[in-house]
């Protein structure tokens, strides 16, 4: 994966706009993360092909960086996106990894659904 | 010496950390090791730094480290089972206990190693571990295999007592460092750390990695309590 440009990565998104997609997005603090320290809440989320059409996606902030799409009803938006991939198949990967590396959110758009 | 050891566990590299000694020793003396592993581990967090997987390519990635691992603790028979990491709990726990029921009729092992249901903190892991006891409770007594447990939440020891099967795995403990090793997205800042410590010899690492300790399953005082 690379390192977010905006430049790059905004066209990326506004080229799914008006089509039939599958969102895979999630945002995590490990399962072991109240093991390691009481004090930790552990909470997180997950979908995988939620089938959605969006009107308008935009990525923002100053890095970590910000992703919100815009549907006709409502929003899906993840935080803490540090990186990017276009895959073989045309899917926009996007996802946040924390100073040790470790996946801490993901928000990833494709035509075909996920596996 | 047993006959046939079936290790159940949900991901890949479960393996690695408190049973690749007791492993190695089992395939080291002859004993055929079936190990299923239930999922691929797709939803690993350790992604390397900087990262070298996507969400979408981590399974190819951790299996590859599977099959990597296997072939170091001589393991012939390794079952992928396909089912979704941290999906576990919210699968119909028949299906499971049917899996495994199957499995130890075709396989019929003398010992059986998995997670200690409600032990062993990730919810994966108790949901595997509470069907494998679901599923060998359903057997008629005489045809149980023993069912060794790991578990290491905070309270275990306070809660199960001490383990009651501890296996000296020093001899292996090359081949404990290579199975780590060997689950590369998932240990490597593990490993970097580990390797200084085992150099200045540090104690507690040492005892961790040369002895494997063990919970056998206590059927007798459990038959009611598992049913539910």
């Amino acid at each position: 994966m690379d390192l977010i440009d905006i430049a790059k990565v905004q066209p990326l998104i506004e080229r799914f706009t008006g089509k039939d997609v599958y969102i895979h997005l999630e945002t995590t603090n490990g399962a072991y993360a109240s093991h390691f320290n009481e004090k930790t809440f552990s909470a997180g989320a997950y979908i995988r092909n939620g089938k959605i059409r969006y009107t308008r996606g935009k990525i923002t902030g100053e890095g970590p960086y910000r992703v919100g799409l815009k549907m006709d009803l409502g929003w899906i938006y993840a935080e803490g996106i540090t990186h990017w991939e276009l895959d073989a198949r045309n899917r926009l990967l996007m996802a946040g990894h924390d100073r040790e590396g470790k996946l801490a959110v993901a928000l990833q758009i494709s035509e075909t659904p996920f596996e | 010496m047993e006959k046939h050891v079936l290790i159940i566990f949900p991901h890949p590299d479960d393996e690695a950390f408190g049973v690749s000694g007791s492993i190695a020793q089992f395939t080291g003396s002859g004993t055929p090791v079936t190990y299923m592993c239930l999922t691929l581990g797709e939803m690993g967090r350790n992604m390397g730094n900087p990262p070298f997987a996507t969400r979408e390519s981590l399974p190819e990635v951790r299996k590859q480290e599977l099959l990597k691992a296997a072939d170091v603790l001589g393991i012939k028979d390794l079952r992928m089972m396909g089912l979704r990491d941290k999906t576990i709990e919210f699968e119909d726990p028949e299906k499971l206990v049917g899996i495994f029921i199957d499995a130890i009729n075709e396989l019929d092992p003398s010992l059986i190693i998995t997670f200690y249901p409600g032990y062993s903190v990730h919810p994966d892991h108790d949901a595997c571990g509470a069907a494998v006891i679901e599923a060998v409770r359903r057997l008629p007594e005489s045809k149980r295999p023993k069912v060794e447990c790991v578990a290491f939440s905070h309270n275990c020891e306070e809660e199960l007592g001490k383990p009651d099967v501890i296996r000296d795995v020093s001899k292996f403990m090359n081949k404990k460092l290579d199975t780590l090793d060997a689950h590369k997205s998932q240990t490597a800042g593990l490993m970097a750390g580990m390797k200084k410590r085992l150099q200045a010899n540090e104690e507690e690492l040492m005892n961790w990695i040369q002895f494997e300790r063990f919970w056998t399953y206590p059927f007798e005082n459990n038959d009611e309590k598992t049913g539910s």
